[in-house]
């Protein structure tokens, strides 16, 4: 027996094929053996060696294992899994997109660089941000881009002894490793009991060592945050931030909730970044490469990476180079980034106008309220007494836990029952926490089947059947996994290469 | 039964003279879960109250260990990193992280003992 069952499928690596030391295609016998023709390395380092058919359909398999938004509801928080609408796929296809090459002579590629200037105007306008640099290749690329943007005008402002970054303690994590990466050292704010920062912790902590706060570089802060809420006191603190000489980076993972109504710039942001493969709908992770452009204020524009793509008097486009900015950081990435990306963003913009982008934000907000105000009896929600949430949903599992259920548990529920979970465990600010986001692309239909599970879930768990939970789950290919034993004894390579 | 006094970030200490034991509490432990990494500081490395001593890492999260006072790391429990389950041992036995050697004495007054630790967590909970 292989272990198949059903029409799923056991898949064992290439290595392990039958067969897998006979050539695959039969090649005309080589002259000349040198290294350059490959024999040697292959003989050496053992590559498989398969036909067609046995390697498409070991790919083939595999992509079976995966879950995507494309199978189902994917409700993980501050991560903005939305549908990935497929016109972007067509444009981006296009052939005058998709066979260029960045060494091209620019003369030929002008509708490619149009369309560049054009996405940076619309990222602009909704940031409110006029510098917009495209080329950083993922979210946490972008921060580093930004807070690097930070330090280099402190340096040319003759302000570099300001080295201490403030977070709040609900940040993501790619914020305080960014700020330590630039050089920085990173103060931690507490949250408070409302989900928020206040500006009393704030002042604390920008005073802290200096009573002008003239220590501080500046502070990276997520808004909406990741306990899904609006930074209410967001104003007077950036006020009282720009007093002191710092600089507002604001990390744009949750800029779904905004976009089309509030313009971060509006409430003191310097610069941010914009995760095109969340808000603006090109693929995430495996479907294609990251795409995080930065948009900053005119006075940081001078200090943003090089290039951005500048309209010449005469309606021409061009890359700019160092010459244009000589105050820039310098080149970040490779040519102009992820271009592919740029495309499907400016299509998800152009086919839902501005009043339609409006909407996403709206319902995107409205969907994480539903799923809010549907599972807060049978879930603790702590901040859900102070009002409605933004685009995402905060629980723990304090209830459960009496039950000796517990977030993980519920999450691998969820396994059983045929969803992707929820992030968990994050953000710290409360222990057990379950951050829910359901997107604006998710019909009622959906969001409700997915009610009603966590309603089972919170149901069994409070008639005692942790036993159950604790082997969750149990139809899938692989069972519930020993954690702690695959953290403590890893196994991290096939057993052996011949 | 040798007495254990406790910090609000749940850090356990076991004074002995000069001698701070420094570990986790029962809380700490249960919030965690199974330890998979502890992550040791070098010996003679100098700490201040409140500073990080060392790193417990769960599968659920990695948590800093604060120094319970100023001093300087006398002692890592280099057995942990072999056995993580030392760390539900008592703090005055094998459960212990570092320790440290205290330079200021009067830290040690702020620190709960376990009637007042076990007050205030019925409080934050």
């Amino acid at each position: 027996m292989d272990g198949n069952r059903g029409l799923h499928y056991e898949e064992n690596l290439l290595w392990e094929k039958e067969y897998s030391d006979h050539p695959g295609v039969d090649l005309p016998p080589v002259e000349i053996t040198s290294l350059r023709t490959g024999q040697d390395a292959r003989e050496t380092i053992g590559l498989p060696q398969l036909s067609e058919p046995q390697v498409l359909r070991h790919f083939v398999r595999m992509s079976t294992w995966n879950y995507s938004i494309d199978h189902g509801f994917f409700p993980l928080g501050s991560c903005t899994m939305k549908h990935n609408p497929r016109l972007n796929e067509k444009l981006a296809r296009l052939k005058g997109f998709a066979h260029i090459h960045p060494m091209q002579s620019e003369s030929t590629v002008q509708g490619a660089l149009e369309l560049m200037h054009e996405l940076q105007s619309w990222l602009g306008e909704l940031t409110g941000l006029p510098g917009v640099c495209l080329t950083p290749a993922a979210g946490a690329h972008g921060e580093l881009a930004g807070v690097m943007t930070i330090r280099r005008a402190h340096e040319v402002n003759g302000q570099a002894q300001r080295k201490i970054i403030l977070t709040p303690d609900s940040s993501h994590g790619t914020n305080p490793a960014t700020a330590v990466m630039c050089g920085f050292e990173v103060r931690s704010m507490p949250t408070s009991e409302t989900g928020c920062l206040s500006v009393e912790v704030f002042k604390e902590a920008l005073y802290k060592t200096d009573p002008n706060g003239a220590d501080i570089a500046g502070m990276m802060v997520t808004n909406p945050n990741t306990c899904g809420l609006f930074e209410k006191e967001i104003l007077e603190i950036s006020k009282l931030l720009h007093d002191a000489g710092g600089y507002f980076y604001c990390d744009g993972a949750n800029f779904n909730a905004l976009v089309g109504k509030v313009r971060p710039a509006d409430f003191g942001v310097d610069v941010m970044h914009i995760n095109l493969h969340k808000t603006f709908s090109t693929p995430h992770g495996g479907g294609g490469p990251g795409s995080g452009p930065i948009c900053c204020t005119e006075e940081l524009a001078k200090y943003m990476p090089v290039p951005n793509v500048v309209k010449e008097d005469d309606g021409s486009y061009r890359r700019e180079t160092m010459e244009d900015r000589p105050t820039s950081l310098g080149t970040l990435k490779a040519f102009q980034g992820q271009f592919g990306m740029h495309v499907r963003a400016l299509s998800y913009m152009k086919s839902h106008g501005a009043d339609g982008l409006k909407q996403v934000s709206e319902d995107a907000v409205l969907n994480a309220n539903y799923i809010l105000r549907s599972l807060c009896d049978d879930y603790h929600a702590p901040y859900a007494d102070n009002g409605p949430c933004m685009h995402e949903a905060l629980l723990t599992d304090k209830k459960q836990k009496q039950h000796d259920v517990t977030t993980l548990d519920i999450a691998k529920a969820l396994v059983e029952y045929g969803y992707h979970p929820m992030t968990v465990y994050f953000p710290l600010v409360l222990p057990g926490t379950m951050l829910i986001e359901p997107t604006e692309t998710e019909s009622k239909d959906s969001i409700d089947r997915f009610v009603t599970t966590m309603k089972k879930i919170a149901q069994d768990a409070q008639e005692g059947k942790a036993e159950e939970f604790h082997n969750f789950p149990q139809s899938t290919p692989r069972k519930r996994l020993d954690e702690v034993k695959a953290a403590r004894q890893p196994t991290l390579s096939w057993k052996h290469v011949a | 039964m040798a007495e254990l006094k406790y910090t609000k970030d749940h850090e356990c200490i076991f004074v002995d003279g000069d001698i701070a034991y420094v570990g986790i509490s029962k809380h700490a432990q249960d919030a965690l879960g199974d330890l998979v990494y502890v992550e040791l500081p070098e010996v003679g490395k100098a700490v201040e109250k409140g500073g990080d001593v060392a790193v417990v890492e769960s599968v659920k999260t990695a948590a800093e260990v604060y120094s319970p006072v100023d001093g300087e790391v006398v002692e890592i429990n280099e057995a942990m990193a072999d056995d993580y389950e030392l760390i539900a041992k008592p703090v005055n036995e094998d459960g212990w992280i570092v320790k440290v050697k205290v330079s200021d004495a009067a830290a040690l007054g702020d620190l709960m003992d376990q009637a007042a630790y076990d007050a205030y967590l019925a409080e934050i909970d």
